[in-house]
């Protein structure tokens, strides 16, 4: 292996650290709800937009902005499960595939109403071009690093909220059984639209990590959904700390595509993934 | 009894009346101009893949948002076969149909390791993947896709109205065959354990219904008409390019929103849908994302009012199924 | 008719509805302050239906439904609970992947407060303190429905509903499940003890309703009962 393929792999491995904070989410609803929302991506990017609209007004960096949201990111994945999702939670997962699917479509050509086909990029100010140098050999940026540190964050505190304390246990009885919980008495709703909220924050950080890493479009949602979902699946389903991993494996897949050939870089994170898909069907770090 | 007869002689007219539109439709390039004989085509050629995807998504508790990957996999077929390896086009056809096939067995292998919701995704991911690799196929244009040489186009037709007649009269005979076959596929013993399926899976598995083997049959099943279906978007387009022969918004999306708006889980909503898709294409396209906004919208509305769409109202308001399949209620 | 606000329960002509099916119907039964009411019947009698409509968990249900004066056809599972009435339910339904501690912690965090504590339950019940951090999937039968019944006892309840809490374990085990109600009675919690076993429930009860097909078919004490004339209203014919 070269220096430079060394490199690659290593950028690589910290894209996954974003990748990461794409699928903690999906991982939290697909664990706690039993459902996929196909809106995932989508609802990163309109949270994307959303942040370069208010920076653009209040004239703040948009992390700034996306701490301030955080509440207000809560309230709407809340609600959002609250008068939406929880209507069509059940047995079949038919219906939470459709409704999602039709948000997607939704919120994807109401951005393309709202803001026009053009990419976006947001400026993250000094961090972004600031890189430190490692071994002698290469240099890593100082935003790569902070956002996979961003995401170990997020994945311990989830783990912290989600097995230290009450709320967490609460959501994890739902998640074991939701009838028995609303039989005894614990609203299985409230406890899943909580979850929902909590899956809110994490689309408001990814989003702010997104637009300031990457180009932005309204149609690139489907795109950062399937991230998102190759990560949990890579990682094993229901692992949050699985879903780093997924998302590096990922991001190295990519650069060492891109390494053979610039087209070679989506083909070689979807390979990846499938053939981990056929050696491990349960993913790299399955639960119990 | 008068209430019955006067209901049963309804079914009945409105059973003939079904059988002279057909009739008629298959006198098509007789009756209709140019124009509508090339609407009718796009028509016959949706309605191909909103009655694959019901059979999926309706019956076998396959939820795909993949199925643009084997529509591409027909057209990149059919070119290859028809132009690449000059193979004659009406041996091409079925040959690409055939192709279609021979491409879901292993991608079926792979992609039921997952299971309901991750099964989804993992379709979409495999048409990806598909779509990708066509874009870097020697000699099929790459990312920005080739036309069909003229001698091919030429080959069903001489002239421009003889060519529009001759693919009209294909998708005409492709929507027969998807509905014929697939009603009486649904009729089958096959299709009995799927209709118990659709209305309970856990009582279906109970009483003996292979649900594996029926949902591997149905996966198969749904390939080859996708594949032939992409042949004959090819022929309209006249060109194969990986993001028009695999549009997820066309040949998925669009196809999602008219069966979920008509009906899942029966035959009759898929053509209702697909009537309405195009009725309201007529007055609402000139919006362009507006459209897409209503059709989300409407979709969603519909599964939360009425989950079995239009065509599951009409059967809770007494209307007998027009095209029973296996079991529908007995008038 | 609503009942006054120190009676524990009063149902007046309830039906309950799965569907076109009628599980329960135009029941009628009360539980007076400190009362054990034993509610029997055979497999399908509609017991299971009667606590779940009483908790707002039934498909469907008419009449109506009074505790300490509160109509509970208005409210949620969660007022309901807050307001003391709680379920044991049948088949435990514990959070198999929960710890024992959690999954008594959420009885508490979801009910009143009062003077039933985490460590009085585990006084009781000395082994669930043993195995407070184990996950309650690896609990015997007998262990999981005693950290079933003191989840329910720490909502701090004042009617407490039990269903079948003797199903599928030893004789010996039903034993100190029982040996606990009296206990329970003397924290001044009603109760209805529902079971397929006569005699065991006969034994506490104060009072015992006989459910055939979802309808009361025999009201009494156990006292007087007659075990034939039981037998003939249990079974039917």
């Amino acid at each position: 292996m070269t220096i430079d393929m060394l490199n690659q792999a290593i950028q690589g491995a910290l894209i996954g650290g974003l990748y990461a904070l794409f699928a903690v989410g999906l991982s939290l609803s697909l664990g706690v709800i039993r459902f996929i929302n196909i809106a995932h991506g989508d609802l990163i990017v309109l949270a994307s937009f959303l942040l370069m609209s208010l920076s653009g007004l209040l004239g703040l960096s948009p992390f700034v902005v996306a701490l301030f949201m955080l509440p207000l990111a809560f309230a709407a994945g809340y609600w959002l499960q609250r008068l939406l999702l929880q209507r069509v939670v059940g047995e079949s997962v038919l219906p939470v595939i459709l409704v999602t699917f039709g948000l997607s479509i939704m919120i994807q050509n109401g951005l393309l109403q709202a803001y026009g086909p053009d990419t976006h990029k947001l400026h993250g100010g000094q961090i972004e071009v600031a890189s430190v140098h490692m071994f002698g050999l290469f240099d890593i940026g100082f935003f790569p690093l902070a956002v996979f540190f961003t995401a170990i964050v997020v994945i311990a505190a989830l783990d912290i909220l989600l097995y230290r304390t009450s709320i967490g246990a609460r959501i994890r009885a739902v998640a074991d059984d939701p009838a028995a919980a609303d039989l005894i008495g614990l609203s299985s709703g409230r406890m899943y639209a909580i979850a929902m909220g909590v899956v809110g924050m994490t689309v408001m950080l990814a989003a702010s990590c997104m637009s300031v890493w990457t180009n932005f479009d309204p149609a690139i949602g489907p795109s950062r959904l399937l991230t998102a979902f190759e990560a949990v699946v890579l990682g094993g389903l229901g692992s949050l700390w699985g879903t780093l991993v997924g998302g590096m494996v990922l991001g190295i897949a990519q650069n060492l595509g891109a390494q053979m050939d610039a087209s070679w870089q989506i083909l070689a994170q979807h390979l990846i993934f499938l053939l981990v898909l056929v050696l491990r069907p349960r993913g790299l770090f399955p639960k119990a | 009894m008068t209430g019955r007869n006067q209901f049963m002689t309804g079914l009945a007219i409105t059973r003939f009346a079904l059988v002279a539109i057909i009739l008629a439709l298959a006198a098509g390039p007789w009756l209709f101009d140019l124009n509508q004989q090339t609407l009718l085509t796009e028509f016959f050629t949706l309605l191909v893949l909103a009655l694959m995807w019901n059979l999926l998504a309706g019956y076998a508790d396959i939820i795909t948002v993949g199925q643009h990957a084997f529509v591409g996999v027909g057209a990149y077929a059919f070119y290859g076969l028809a132009v690449l390896a000059d193979v004659d086009i009406f041996l091409a056809i079925p040959m690409a149909a055939l192709t279609t096939l021979l491409v879901a067995i292993p991608t079926m292998a792979i992609i039921f390791r997952l299971r309901t919701a991750y099964l989804a995704v993992g379709t979409w991911v495999a048409a990806e993947v598909m779509m990708l690799i066509a874009g870097k196929l020697p000699g099929f244009g790459g990312g920005s896709g080739t036309s069909l040489p003229i001698p091919v186009v030429k080959a069903f037709g001489a002239t421009l109205s003889g060519r529009v007649s001759t693919f009209y009269a294909m998708s005409f005979a492709l929507a027969l065959l998807a509905f014929g076959t697939t009603w009486i596929f649904l009729r089958s013993r096959v299709g009995l354990g799927l209709t118990a399926m659709r209305d309970n899976e856990e009582a279906a598995g109970a009483a003996g219904v292979d649900l594996v083997m029926t949902r591997i049959v149905c996966f198969l099943w749904t390939a080859p008409f996708l594949g032939l279906a992409g042949v004959l978007v090819t022929l309209q387009k006249l060109r194969v390019a990986p993001s028009a022969s695999f549009s997820i918004t066309d040949w998925t999306i669009y196809i999602i929103f008219i069966v979920v708006i008509g009906g899942i889980g029966s035959l009759e909503g898929p053509v209702i849908g697909t009537i309405l898709f195009f009725l309201l294409r007529g007055y609402l396209a000139a919006y362009g994302t507006w459209y897409l906004i209503i059709l989300g919208a409407v979709s969603i509305g519909v599964i939360l009012a009425e989950p079995r769409g239009i065509w599951g109202a009409c059967r809770r308001w007494g209307i007998p199924d027009l095209a029973p399949a296996s079991h529908g209620p007995k008038p | 008719m609503s009942g006054a606000d120190d009676e524990p329960l009063r149902v007046e002509k309830l039906n309950v509805y799965y569907g076109q099916f009628r599980a329960v119907h135009d029941i009628d039964l009360t539980v007076a302050a400190g009362e054990i009411v034993s509610v029997i019947g055979a497999n399908g009698a509609g017991k299971t239906s009667f606590l779940k409509a009483i908790m707002q968990q039934a498909d469907r249900a008419e009449g109506s439904i009074h505790a300490f004066g509160l109509n509970l056809r208005t409210m949620s599972t969660p007022q309901i609970v807050a307001a003391g009435v709680a379920l044991v339910p049948e088949g435990r339904r514990l959070f198999p992947s929960l710890t024992v501690a959690e999954n008594l912690r959420i009885g508490w965090e979801i009910g009143r407060r009062g003077s039933i504590t985490l460590d009085r339950i585990y006084s009781w019940f000395p082994v669930l303190a043993e195995r407070r951090d184990q996950p309650a999937r690896r609990l015997s039968g007998g262990q999981q429905q005693m950290v079933a019944l003191g989840r329910a006892l720490l909502a701090n309840p004042r009617l407490l509903l039990c269903d079948e809490i003797s199903l599928g374990l030893a004789p010996v085990v039903v034993g100190q499940l029982y040996d606990i109600l009296p206990k329970i009675r003397a924290e001044g919690i009603s109760m209805i003890v529902i079971e397929q076993d006569v005699v065991r429930s006969l034994a506490v009860a104060d009072r015992f309703y006989c459910f055939l097909e979802g309808a009361v078919s025999l009201v009494g004490r156990p006292q007087d009962a007659n075990r034939d004339v039981i037998m003939r209203h249990y079974f039917g014919g």
